[in-house]
């Protein structure tokens, strides 16, 4: 991402952590380093220990230990009492399926449309290419809330095929389907950007080179430059998973059928007359469990190909 | 990462999701085609709330069994996202033939053309309870199987020891004895001695505060004619009512503090509450014979309290409203009407059910918030009001908050005439 | 937002310059080669801005017609050309709107300097070579990955009166500092709410710093360890420098973000107390969605988009300037 904008990384042959002065851990600057980041990490921790535990006790228990470290302590009357009822209330598989299904397609669909895009803005020569780009990029500037209203209106009316029985159907409308979640969120102006930033670091005599071995754009793209771009991918598929997974005010204006919704939605179930906290704090742990398994696996794949890039360069 | 895995997840999710379409999908188009019944389908906002929804699951499957004309399909929704949905499938054409709406949106909606007069025999909406049918222009365009009440929730022991006299529907706290009785009980103690449900948010507050306001004399728009808010939403009485209100917060009276519902008042940390009767089960299980449910006080011009809850209408696309009546005739029946309000705890809108209800039959536990229905006023019926509700909320958050009373005021008249003239007076 | 189209832009540009005086009137064959390019660019960038055109710009003109309207969400009649009037409504008869421009702004000017500064520093911190670093890293970006929704929630709940944030405070201070109901203040809502704003998303600067840092080699931390440089002269000389471009980079991405604020504040206060955290996005979607005045509500989104377009242009400025 940022990095794509230094200098291609042939110069160095080894890649090593920075800011790190050629100090062993045990030194005073190790042991002050360490107590800031603790420090911090408490900081950075501490609502989401909150939740994980409070998502093991009663409703009285929550509101009654706020006010005292016992918040952050599974201590009391502790149970999966909380689990159970989420269960009870709302379809959290059908929900997390739905979620899954949703934000594979979009991070999917969207590396590689943004992705090619990217390519042909940053590293082919055509007519419009830098208004494009320019116009692209100020697109990043509109809120999704600000379009909400006239997007729906606008989706309900689009034409779609739709299977009737066995015959394939022409009909208007997206309401209601798996398309109008995904379909408008597949490009990204942001993701485009970063594509092209990425992809301009890489030396354009690897192009040239295979055009004269007679390789068409489509697989210098597919076989040379993606292969260089782990990073990018890397980043883009973190960066687009977190608002899909995350969508909340789009499918709850766009999909009215239960077993289409995903899982933010549900979180709407627990806010009734009386909202149940401790079913809120076990159905947030529930949903945010996925995002985090998938953040480590990403971050491993993100750290070290940015390393490895460095040494292939 | 590798390209070729990424393209094989795609194309699983890609696969999957189209299978998931078809089941999701199946459910629809059954009655569609073919000579099977009719399709009709129906929204509510009781997902997440299961014991409102199994009465709707009972009278939906006892509805299709009964004859072989319509199939009812139930749809429901989270009740806090309920109102941003249908407003999106309204103006998107997408509404289904039945669904259920809060009372107060009810004029809104029959004056943009989304529903339809309901058309039911009048025999069923005459017995209800007034504050459980929705009008507009003459017509009845909603019926609901219940309403609400709010009321003020103490202990008897509480009051008695600290010298506090014991309300009574003929003869209501003034507002000045409620203050005093307050005052007395934070020296008693109490750090805060009223919840007022003030952490709350949306609809919640015209509802539980605008009855005060008109209690006092004032109101949200000028009912002569529904033009304008001038001189009762800023006039004098309007000013004395947030001018208590506010003072109330800032002499730590009550606070907007603590979570949405009756814990504090359960747990003792508040002497009293301001409530719904969705609330009394868990009150009456912590205070026992010592709970009171007393009506609220009289800045003026006699207790008042907000009426309207869920009503049900039939929108105006709907193509089987044939059907879609004949299914809301037969909800009507005594049985569910019960059913309703032994599940959800609210009060009956027949006189029979409330005979047969466990909770508010005469001489039963919460009997006390029949009678307080007779305070009961409407929230004002006009298409204004979905501008008149959020002006509200934000003006009152404001005084309580400290804003200046008077000029806070003003500036909601401003709004919310700005917007009926916008509209051309909303068609009256 | 544009600055960095111009930084990459510029070599191809300056080739492109370069090249074409010589190219453009001789021969055919030299040119076919990008021509050939041509077609291929369009198929490749053509699924991209189709699906944009259709689910952003078509919106967008939609919103940019809706302003010129009386449009309600909710409403028999049709919607009625009315000119300006809306624009002139925002700024004559709205004081919300006003307050919401200000506010805006000011949560822009506090977050996007400090998310950017403690980005930094911890991405230093977690770029050294220490055992369990990866731990703290993770840790960092936790925030991130939860969703901003649950995490305002989760803040609303700590930021009561009597709520953990306070007694946080109490304890650290052994009771002689008492908190405030903090969301309840019209001085704190709003620093309250940018607190939390940075604790959510300062994780990902984090990553983009560090991607940045790991891209400066090696060799010239050792060539200054050579001169003698101290830590600090090391981070002036050849840190610095070398995250010009990740810089640049992460003010636009925190501006954009901090001026399209909406969540926190749906969740959280809803604008209030007296308006002191009402957004121009939230004003936005309040006026043309919950109270249906869709002409009114698109009128402020566009003069948000020109608001945040200026403010791009600003920052583009400034940044070309010093180099």
């Amino acid at each position: 991402m940022a990095n794509a904008a230094a200098p291609p990384r042939g110069r160095s042959a080894r890649r090593t952590p920075a800011t790190a002065p050629a100090t062993g851990p045990r030194t005073t600057r190790a042991w002050r380093s360490y107590a800031l980041m603790t420090v911090l990490a408490v900081f950075f921790l501490f609502p989401l220990v909150f939740m994980f535990v409070s998502s093991l006790k009663p409703d009285a228990q929550i509101l009654s230990d706020v006010d005292s470290p016992r918040a952050f302590l599974p201590v009391g009357d502790i149970s999966l009492q909380n689990y159970a009822d989420v269960f009870d209330r709302v379809p959290v598989g059908r929900f997390l399926l739905n979620s899954v299904v949703v934000t594979v397609l979009i991070v999917g669909l969207g590396l590689v449309v943004n992705s090619m895009a990217g390519f042909a803005l940053s590293r082919m020569e055509f007519r419009g290419r830098k208004v494009l780009l320019t116009v692209i990029i100020a697109t990043l500037i509109v809120p999704f809330e600000t379009i909400a209203v006239p997007m729906v209106y606008w989706v309900s009316k689009l034409p779609t095929l739709v299977f009737e029985g066995f015959v394939l159907k022409y009909d208007f409308g997206w309401l209601n389907t798996y398309q109008v979640q995904v379909v408008p969120f597949v490009a990204n102006a942001f993701s485009i950007f970063l594509f092209t930033q990425y992809f301009s670091t890489i030396p354009k005599s690897l192009d040239e080179a295979a055009r004269i071995d007679g390789a068409g754009w489509f697989t210098i793209y597919r076989r040379i430059v993606a292969p260089l771009a782990g990073p990018a991918f890397a980043t883009v598929a973190i960066l687009t998973f977190l608002p899909a997974w995350n969508s909340y005010l789009w499918p709850l204006m766009t999909v009215q059928k239960e077993e289409l919704r995903p899982v933010m939605v549900g979180m709407q179930y627990f806010f009734q007359l009386n909202t149940a906290w401790g079913e809120v704090m076990a159905y947030t742990s529930l949903i945010t469990l996925p995002v985090l398994l998938v953040f480590l696996v990403f971050q491993r794949a993100f750290v070290s190909s940015i390393a490895a890039s460095g040494v292939k360069g | 990462m590798k390209r070729t895995s990424l393209a094989s997840i795609v194309a699983i999710a890609a696969a999957s999701a189209t299978a998931l379409t078809a089941c999701g999908q199946a459910g629809q188009s059954e009655g569609s085609s073919g000579d099977g019944p009719a399709q009709i389908t129906l929204w509510t906002h009781s997902a997440g709330n299961p014991a409102e929804l199994a009465v709707y699951e009972q009278i939906i499957d006892d509805f299709n069994a009964s004859q072989d004309d319509y199939e009812v399909v139930e749809e429901s929704f989270p009740q806090g996202a309920y109102n941003d949905a249908i407003v999106a499938a309204a103006a998107s054409g997408d509404l289904p033939c039945l669904l259920d709406m809060d009372g107060p949106i009810v004029p809104n909606w029959a004056w943009a053309g989304y529903i339809q007069p309901l058309g039911i025999s009048s025999e069923i909406t005459d017995a209800l309870l007034p504050t459980a049918v929705g009008e507009w222009d003459g017509e009845i365009y909603s019926a609901g199987y219940w309403d609400a009440a709010l009321s003020l929730f103490a202990r008897q022991s509480v009051l008695e020891a600290n010298g506090i006299r014991i309300p009574t529907v003929d003869s209501p706290w003034t507002i000045e004895e409620f203050d005093a009785a307050l005052v007395t009980l934070k020296a008693a103690g109490y750090e805060t001695p009223l919840d007022i449900g003030a952490e709350d948010t949306g609809e919640w507050w015209p509802y539980a505060y605008s009855p005060m306001l008109q209690s006092a004399g004032g109101d949200l728009i000028d009912r002569e004619d529904y033009q304008s808010a001038d001189g009762v939403l800023n006039g004098p009485e309007a000013v004395a009512f947030f001018t208590w209100f506010q003072s109330a917060f800032e002499r730590g009276l009550t606070s907007n503090g603590g979570t949405v519902g009756n814990t504090e008042f359960n747990e003792d940390e508040a002497a009293i509450s301001y409530t719904g009767v969705w609330n009394a089960k868990d009150s009456l299980t912590a205070a026992g014979d010592d709970l009171l449910i007393l009506p609220p006080p009289d800045f003026g011009q006699g207790p008042k309290i907000g009426g309207g809850s869920w009503q049900w209408g039939i929108s105006s696309s709907c193509d089987q409203v044939e059907g879609a009546r004949a299914y809301l005739e037969h909800s009507f029946d005594t049985e569910y009407v019960t059913a309703f309000s032994d599940g959800q705890v609210v009060i009956p809108a027949t006189e029979e059910a409330e005979a047969a209800s466990q909770d508010f039959a005469e001489g039963a536990p919460l009997r006390p918030f029949v009678d307080l229905t007779q305070f009961a006023v409407l929230r004002p019926p006009t298409p204004a009001y979905a501008v008149i509700s959020s002006t509200f909320e934000r003006a009152a958050k404001d005084i309580m908050a400290g804003a200046d009373i008077q000029s806070t005021l003003d500036q909601a008249v401003a709004d919310i005439d700005a917007d009926i003239q916008a509209n051309d007076g909303y068609g009256s | 937002m544009s600055i960095p189209v111009q930084q990459q832009g510029t070599p191809a540009t300056a080739t492109a310059r370069a090249a074409s005086p010589e190219t453009r009137p001789t021969t055919r064959r030299r040119r076919s080669p990008a021509l050939r390019g041509h077609r291929s660019a369009y198929g490749m960038v053509a699924p991209a801005v189709v699906l944009l055109l259709l689910f952003l710009v078509v919106p967008v003109a939609l919103a940019f017609g809706l302003s010129f309207t009386n449009a309600r969400l909710i409403s028999p009649e049709p919607p009625r050309f009315v000119g300006g009037d809306n624009f002139v409504r925002a700024f004559t008869a709205d004081p919300v709107f006003l307050r919401s421009v200000l506010n805006t702004a000011l949560f822009a000017v506090v977050v996007v300097p400090v998310q950017a500064g403690l980005g930094l520093v911890l991405a230093l911190l977690v770029n050294q070579r220490l055992r369990g670093v990866t731990a703290y890293r993770v840790i960092f970006f936790i925030p991130v990955v939860t969703s901003i929704v649950v995490v305002s929630i989760l803040w609303k709940f700590m930021y009561q009166q009597d709520g953990l944030v306070n007694s946080a405070i109490d304890t650290l201070t052994f009771g002689a500092w008492q908190g405030t109901a903090w969301l309840n203040n019209t001085a704190t809502a709003l620093p309250a709410i940018i607190v939390l704003s940075i604790w959510q998303a300062v994780g990902f600067h984090m990553i983009i710093w560090l991607s940045g840092l790991q891209t400066i080699p090696e060799e010239l931390y050792e060539a200054a360890r050579m001169d003698g440089a101290t830590p600090r002269q090391q981070f002036t000389n050849v840190t610095w420098p070398g995250l010009r471009p990740t810089m640049v980079f992460i003010l636009v991405t925190i501006t954009i973000a901090a001026l399209g604020l909406f969540v926190q504040i749906d969740v959280m206060t809803q604008g209030g107390p007296v308006n002191s955290t009402t957004t121009l996005v939230y004003h936005a979607v309040r006026r043309g969605y919950r109270e249906q005045q869709v002409g009114y509500g698109a009128a402020i989104s566009l003069i948000f988009f020109v608001l945040v377009l200026a403010v791009a242009l600003v920052q583009r400025r400034l940044t070309r300037d010093k180099d």
